[in-house]
């Protein structure tokens, strides 16, 4: 066992992955010599050579486009995306191409394909950064999108992800990579995609998030205890599609109430996706509508007001209590 | 003087056999055997008739999606008779002669037409990607085709296609510049048709030629002739040579015309082009002048053809009755098409959708 921070879990399952089958291949922008602008790939050129992680042209599309090829030949690339503002110049590549081969040829061809990319905000980039840009892949079909919120959990879920027979699509949020370290074991273990965490038990209210939201959503849990004595039940959703909503239903026939915290912009993202499913499955064992702790539906702001943008303890807690109030 | 030249580029031309018939470039005549130059003309001759076939089929509201490839038959034939079975085949959605003269059965290529998933079903042993809708797309996953041939050290060469319109996405350019900077065995290969849709090669671009787009990729461009079948079969035929040789990508523009409409969904040339210009390309027809090549050569007649037409027309209905054969499709099997393992959400959607008791 050893303690480590994300980015070194990160680095570490893409080193087992690369050990362990020699079809992977790692592979975007500044990955190769400089190990990533994160550092996410530090020392596996040196180690695995240029003809398994390597730098590529600076061309999103053509990052993505590549991954396509290499995986109908029988590879499973891993490539980066150095930024997922980015995304949009590969948008094609992903939605139109990707996650439609297994479709389009009848099974005949595949895209193992696990698109790795820096997200979130918090960290004060330049604009096109910190963009959340999961619901836009919640709302494609064919893709799995994973986001982590533990070191331990990253190295899980990404070594499934790297096995998974089809396209995923890994969010790592920025704010995360150092911000705390963990005891994450150095053997081969595996998260299933598509499962949640039930990282704090109540029985008052549940609160539904994933990402760096899920460290925000338990600090209002803690504050919520000391306050007001009332118990969150917190879910780290650690995949946004598929949603696990059978973990959210349990935790709702318990608590009968339950709010949504989300990073990305409030409108037809993963939490309206949340909401929705669980009024299709739980809407008797709800006592109040479910409610969203989000920021506004406006762009991802300048870093001066992004602070201020990004949903708060404070607003989680206030979104706790209102929703315990009606 | 303070300037000076630090580059200098050069595109060549590329023709065999003009339009009459008469070899121009005899140094250049490749050296392919009467059976293979009869198999060229064979080729030709049945694409024109399946084109004609696929029109008809159309109007009458039998096939689905067919974009015409009439006047186009030298560029298609003669890019995919140069190379091997096993080069990888990324075409556009007009290049359904070359899929299935690498071995795409023909039925599928109707069931393609159709809307049937069947049709993008590449049997096992065929080595080709479906056709791209996406104009370009299918540029930049070249790159990664040949990336894996040269990662697993095969001699073999990945060879995807456009037209003019394709030459104008970004992913044209990224595609030709990562197999350059990675040195990939790629063969890009344009059909310049001369509109895009509708709109003219002229307002795609500025450039003189699209061959020299390979220019700033660092990689070789040739423009051909794409109505003399032989000189499109030579410089495939150069290309696929250097790349399995380990000398990097080539993009070829091919000069060409298609003597339909775009596709057979309404568009009405006449909107665009005039009779003027049709009748222009049409005394450079590659059936034509390869016929009239091989009867110089005692290596064709027209009885040997009309002969031929018939076992096309033959072929071509017997694929038609299979694919009227095929399966409905129906939305669980789409379902559970999108993953190897369906999700939770996508099961409960099927017992839905396939009227069953979700769990």
């Amino acid at each position: 066992m050893a303690q480590m921070t994300m980015i070194q879990a990160i680095t570490h399952a893409l080193d087992l992955e690369l050990a362990r089958d020699e079809r992977v291949l790692v592979f975007g922008e500044d990955v190769g010599k400089n190990g990533g602008v994160f550092r996410a790939t530090e020392g596996l050129q040196q180690k695995y050579g240029p003809n398994r992680v390597f730098d590529t042209p600076l061309a999103e599309s053509g990052i993505i486009g590549l991954a396509n090829g290499l995986a109908i030949q029988g590879f499973r690339p891993v490539p980066e995306i150095q930024f997922f503002g980015f995304v949009f110049e590969a948008f094609d590549q992903i939605a139109g191409q990707l996650a439609r081969t297994r479709y389009r040829t009848g099974g005949r061809y595949t895209a193992p394909v696990t698109i790795r990319s820096p997200f979130g905000g918090g960290v004060h980039t330049p604009e096109m950064h910190a963009d959340s840009l999961e619901g836009l892949f919640v709302q494609t079909p064919g893709i799995k999108v994973v986001i982590p919120s533990t070191p331990y959990d990253a190295k899980g879920l990404l070594l499934s992800a790297i096995r998974d027979p089809d396209p995923v699509v890994f969010l790592e949020h920025m704010k995360l990579y150092r911000s705390f370290r963990q005891e994450v074991p150095e053997d081969d273990y595996t998260i299933p995609l598509g499962v949640a965490n039930v990282v704090r038990e109540g029985k008052h209210a549940t609160v539904i998030a994933y990402g760096a939201m899920v460290h925000v959503a338990l600090k209002a849990a803690e504050q919520w205890s000391k306050e007001k004595g009332l118990e969150a039940e917190v879910i780290d959703l650690r995949t946004v599609n598929p949603i696990d909503i059978d973990t959210i239903v349990a935790s709702i026939k318990k608590t009968n109430r339950a709010i949504v915290v989300q990073e990305a912009q409030r409108s037809a993202g993963a939490a309206a996706e949340i909401v929705a499913q669980i009024n299709e499955n739980a809407i008797y064992y709800l006592e109040a509508p479910v409610l969203r702790a989000t920021p506004p539906d406006t762009v991802y702001p300048f870093g001066m007001i992004e602070d201020e943008w990004l949903p708060t303890p404070e607003y989680v807690l206030k979104t706790l209590n209102q929703v315990m109030s009606l | 003087m303070l300037s000076q030249v630090v580059a200098r580029f050069e595109i060549p031309y590329v023709q065999i056999v003009d339009e009459n018939g008469n070899v121009v470039n005899p140094d250049l005549v490749p050296n392919l055997s009467d059976d293979d130059l009869r198999e060229l003309m064979k080729r030709m001759v049945f694409t024109r008739i399946w084109d004609q076939r696929a029109v008809r089929l159309s109007r009458q509201g039998r096939l689905g999606f067919y974009a015409p490839v009439s006047g186009q038959e030298a560029s298609m034939i003669g890019s995919e008779f140069a190379t091997n079975k096993d080069d990888f085949l990324l075409p556009g959605y007009r290049d359904i002669p070359q899929l299935y003269f690498h071995g795409y059965p023909l039925h599928q290529l109707f069931l393609y037409s159709r809307g049937h998933q069947l049709g993008g079903q590449v049997p096992e042993g065929v080595h080709c990607m479906v056709p791209q809708i996406i104009i370009g797309a299918q540029i930049v996953q070249a790159a990664g085709v040949g990336l894996a041939f040269k990662l697993r050290g095969e001699k073999r060469v990945a060879v995807t296609y456009t037209g003019d319109g394709g030459t104008s996405q970004g992913d044209f350019y990224e595609g030709m510049n990562f197999a350059g900077a990675m040195n990939l065995p790629v063969v890009f290969f344009v059909q310049n048709n001369q509109y895009a849709i509708s709109v003219p090669r002229e307002l795609q671009t500025r450039a003189q030629t699209l061959a020299q787009k390979a220019i700033a990729a660092g990689i070789p461009g040739v423009q051909v002739d794409g109505m003399d079948v032989l000189a499109v079969y030579q410089v495939v035929h150069e290309a696929l040579e250097r790349a399995r040789n380990g000398e990097g990508p080539t993009m070829i523009e091919a000069v060409t015309f298609r003597y339909g409409p775009h596709t057979m969904s309404g568009d009405d040339p006449t909107r665009y082009r005039t009779k003027d210009v049709q009748e222009e390309w049409e005394k450079k027809d590659p059936l034509i002048r390869f016929r009239k090549y091989l009867e110089d050569k005692g290596l064709w007649s027209q009885q040997e053809e009309e002969a031929y037409i018939e076992e096309a027309k033959e072929t071509v209905n017997n694929a038609l009755k299979e694919a009227d054969a095929a399966e409905k499709m129906n939305i669980p099997g789409l379902i559970d098409s999108m993953f190897e393992e369906l999700t939770p959400t996508l099961k409960r959607q099927r017992a839905e959708f396939a009227g069953e008791e979700a769990n």
